[in-house]
């Protein structure tokens, strides 16, 4: 049991996008829901899904998929949004499906190798190996910029 | 002492206080005979010297004591009142603020204030000379004497502490302690000492210092002046307990003893006012009425309940609040579908009691305009003293309240219109004079409830808007063109002021007229949710209406359809709604308009600005038309179809997605949905 404690564990939950596997620390999530009905928010880059109601906040959407890039799909039964807390906001991922919690030990985390499909390198924070599964790390500040709407003004 | 946890209260009384001596400041300016006004002024002043020594802010303290001696003084009749004096301590008051402000903003509260605190002296000094300039030298003869006399000079301060803990029935002691000569750990005793005499009392002032004494930098010797309960004897035996300690000598500090002085001067002062008196005996007829009416005053403040509450408590509670009005919404729409009748009373009944509910939070988060207002009369004698015009400032309806969230912005806004009503506004004396108006010009700030609006007023019986100077100026600045100049009415003409880029002023002052001026106060008040009207009439002066909402977190809204995605539209921009036939939609340049009520409204298609998918006519000939205004200019949004009117519970979108185009937040429907709302002021340019 006292390998249970060990400090240099990390809890991570562990998530799916087309074939690839993905992680974020616990600490940051909080909560996972299946598909609600999320309300469009015009003039938003695409890959903003919209705002959805989630137990009284209004709580913006981002679908990870149109965000890295990549074929974005019907949500389905196993579509599922994470709901994750950044410093000033909240804010929900779209998902393929969400596999798991996992403890991983800290030293199986690497610096991203250099090319990781097509995923942009700046969204990752580094890449666990654990029994033969290999999960991408996500950096969620980067992904989760604020967006601003450029105006006249800021030229 | 740990102050922290009294320090929210601390500034918050500062505050309080600080804003009452303004006031009364000014009230005794206009009555300068009634002394029952500087007794106000004193109480906030010496209550203000208490908590910020009690604090350790030390240069508030000092400052309010050098403006106490000076209020002590007109109290006492010795100083006259005169405008150079009111500059002086209108002043102080403001570095007081400032240094305030400093510590509620986590600084220290230090300043420089010796200047001011010298001009005070000197104040104070001149006008004891004026009255008793002998009794002055005699004074002070008798204080040096008295000095000698004492091991410990005492300054003015501590001298009212000890004068005043004497009075509450508390004995001061000057403490002489002898150590010993082969004392090892002089610090460490004194230590002790000091430990042993503060837990029966409080040590006014050491010599030496109290660093000096944990430096072991002194003799066998060392001094404290003590304000105690205990008798004399009591404390001599505790202290000789302390090792090491060799004598200790302890001499009574009385009233007399440090006040002779200050006695002597009060009695000859006294005299010479009696003999005053007995020349003029209107001022002191007057100065007895003053000090029932001061009686009075504070019977009717103590009546008055009230307890402090923090902001954020108020702010949770106000959303909890919201998340049951977004549940109630829920609810209606469930009950109406089921119609079952006890369902249904019940909820009638619930829609009841938190109605009510609701209007005793929301006035929960009322605060009167007063609190805005009260700064504008110092800042308008400020100003007419600066502009050299004579301005008075009339106040109207400041008990008028209004969310908090509305007051905390509409400050800087009013400021602006003030500063532009004396400086634009109202005529310079001889012009006035010239034009046969009264010498002193009269500026009125009015505010008041209507509807489900608070409006605010600045009325000024200056020079009102020339037209002809404003249109050749909106001209040259390229904001209209001729032809239009010639279409426009009065009022459009005077609202042309508000635009951006503009500034009249023929010469460019400090006090405004940096033509970033009254746009900006138009683009605030828009922004929340309200609207800025002119009238004026040339010669006659001009009139500024401000309208703006009650309350900015509960608000009343259209809802609309969009392609099955709901909006709301706020009714205070809305006008009407209007179903219009295709037919009678003109195109003009691109732009499609209606003929409104004999009025070109141009249309703006809300598919369009949202981006909506997919864009099918199927609209059978007739168009859903909001018409919604942005101050005078109107605009028609075309929507696929009306749902109703509802009370909904503004969100705002969060941190993530920031200044989406033509959104100004969001709302959660009855049926969990989320709305999103139109932001009418960015869709009309």
């Amino acid at each position: 049991m006292t390998e249970m404690l060990n400090q240099k564990d990390m809890k991570v939950i562990v998530f799916q996008l087309m074939d690839k596997e993905y992680a974020i620390s616990v600490d940051v999530v909080q909560g996972i829901e299946k598909m609600l009905s999320i309300a469009r928010v015009p003039k938003t880059p695409s890959y903003v899904k919209g705002v959805l109601n989630l137990r009284g906040a209004v709580t913006p959407i981002v679908d990870l998929r149109a965000r890295f890039g990549l074929e974005v799909k019907e949500m389905d039964e196993s579509t599922r949004i994470i709901i994750v807390t950044l410093e000033d906001y909240d804010v929900g991922l779209v998902v393929d499906a969400a596999n798991d919690v996992l403890d991983i030990p800290m030293e199986s985390i690497e610096p991203q190798p250099e090319v990781v499909g097509s995923v942009e390198v700046d969204f990752i924070s580094g890449v666990a190996k654990v029994d033969k599964r290999l999960l991408v790390m996500l950096n969620l500040n980067k992904v989760l910029e604020p967006i601003k709407r450029v105006t006249s003004d800021d030229i | 002492m740990d102050t922290n946890q009294y320090l929210e209260m601390f500034i918050d009384e500062s505050k309080e206080h600080l804003q009452s001596c303004n006031e009364h400041l000014l009230e005794l300016e206009k009555n300068p005979q009634d002394l029952s006004i500087v007794n106000e002024i004193f109480r906030s002043a010496h209550t203000l010297k208490g908590m910020s020594a009690t604090m350790g802010y030390e240069d508030i303290a000092d400052l309010t004591h050098m403006m106490e001696n000076v209020l002590d003084a007109i109290r006492n009749s010795k100083i006259p009142v005169t405008t150079e004096i009111f500059d002086v301590v209108l002043q102080a008051v403001d570095y007081l603020e400032e240094m305030v402000m400093d510590i509620a903003s986590g600084g220290t509260g230090k300043k420089n204030v010796r200047e001011l605190v010298e001009s005070l002296n000197r104040i104070e000094a001149g006008g004891a000379v004026v009255t008793a300039a002998v009794v002055e030298t005699a004074v002070s003869s008798v204080v040096e004497v008295n000095n000698q006399k004492a091991v410990l000079s005492y300054d003015d301060y501590e001298m009212t502490v000890i004068n005043q803990s004497s009075d509450q029935g508390f004995n001061s002691f000057e403490m002489t302690v002898q150590l010993r000569e082969d004392c090892v750990l002089k610090a460490a005793r004194v230590f002790m000492v000091f430990g042993i005499l503060e837990k029966v009392g409080e040590i006014v002032k050491s010599e030496p210092k109290v660093e000096q004494l944990e430096n072991e930098d002194f003799g066998e010797t060392f001094t404290v002046a003590l304000i105690t309960k205990e008798n004399a004897d009591v404390l001599k035996e505790k202290v000789l307990k302390v090792s090491e300690v060799a004598s200790v000598t302890i001499t009574v500090l009385t009233h007399d003893y440090l006040t002779d002085g200050k006695r002597a001067e009060d009695d000859k002062v006294v005299q010479a006012i009696e003999t005053a008196i007995a020349t003029q005996p209107e001022p002191a007829v007057v100065k007895e009425q003053g000090v029932q009416k001061g009686k009075r005053n504070t019977g009717v403040q103590s009546g008055n309940k009230t307890i402090r509450v923090n902001i954020d408590r108020l702010d949770i509670l106000m959303n909890l609040f919201e998340e049951l009005v977004i549940d109630r919404g829920r609810l209606q729409s469930i009950a109406s579908e089921l119609h079952n009748p006890e369902l249904n009373e019940t909820v009638e009944r619930m829609t009841r009691v938190s109605g009510d509910l609701q209007s005793i939070i929301l006035n929960m988060r009322m605060i009167p305009v007063e609190t805005v207002f009260n700064r504008f009369p110092k800042m308008v004698r400020q100003l007419a003293r600066d502009l050299d015009k004579k301005v008075s400032l009339e106040i109207i309806g400041a008990e008028t309240e209004l969310d908090r969230t509305v007051i905390d912005e509409i400050g800087d806004p009013l400021v602006h219109l003030i500063r532009n009503a004396l400086d634009h506004g109202v005529e310079s004396p001889a012009e006035r004079l010239a034009k046969g108006k009264p010498e002193e010009g009269t500026v009125t700030l009015r505010a008041y409830h209507s509807g489900n609006h608070v409006f605010i007023e600045l009325e000024d019986d200056g020079a009102g808007v020339n037209r002809d100077r404003v249109v050749a100026k909106a001209i040259a600045n390229g904001i209209i063109t001729e032809e239009m100049a010639k279409t426009m009415t009065d009022r459009q003409v005077a609202e042309l002021i508000l635009a951006s880029g503009f500034s009249t002023a023929e010469k460019i002052s400090d006090v405004s007229g940096r033509g970033v001026g009254l746009d900006v106060v138009k683009n605030t008040i828009e922004s929340l949710g309200g609207y800025i009207s002119i009238e004026s009439t040339e010669g006659q002066g001009s009139l500024f209406q401000v309208q703006l909402p009650l309350t900015l977190s509960i608000i009343s809204v259209m809802l609309v359809e969009l392609e099955k995605e709901v909006y709301a539209i706020p009714l205070s921009s809305i006008i009407e709604t209007a179903i219009i036939q295709t037919s009678d939609i003109l195109n003009a340049h691109n732009q499609k308009v209606i003929d409104f009520r004999g009025n070109i409204v141009p249309l703006v298609y809300l598919k369009e600005i949202f981006e909506m998918p997919e864009q099918h006519d199927e609209s059978g000939g007739f168009q859903s038309v909001v018409i919604v205004r942005k101050g005078e200019r109107l605009a028609g949004l075309v929507v696929d179809s009306f749902i109703g009117q509802q009370e909904i519970v503004l969100k705002s979108l969060g941190n993530y997605l920031q200044n989406v185009f033509a959104i100004s937040g969001a709302t959660i429907l009855g049926n969990g949905q989320v709305a999103l709302i139109v932001d009418c002021n960015s869709l009309i340019k």
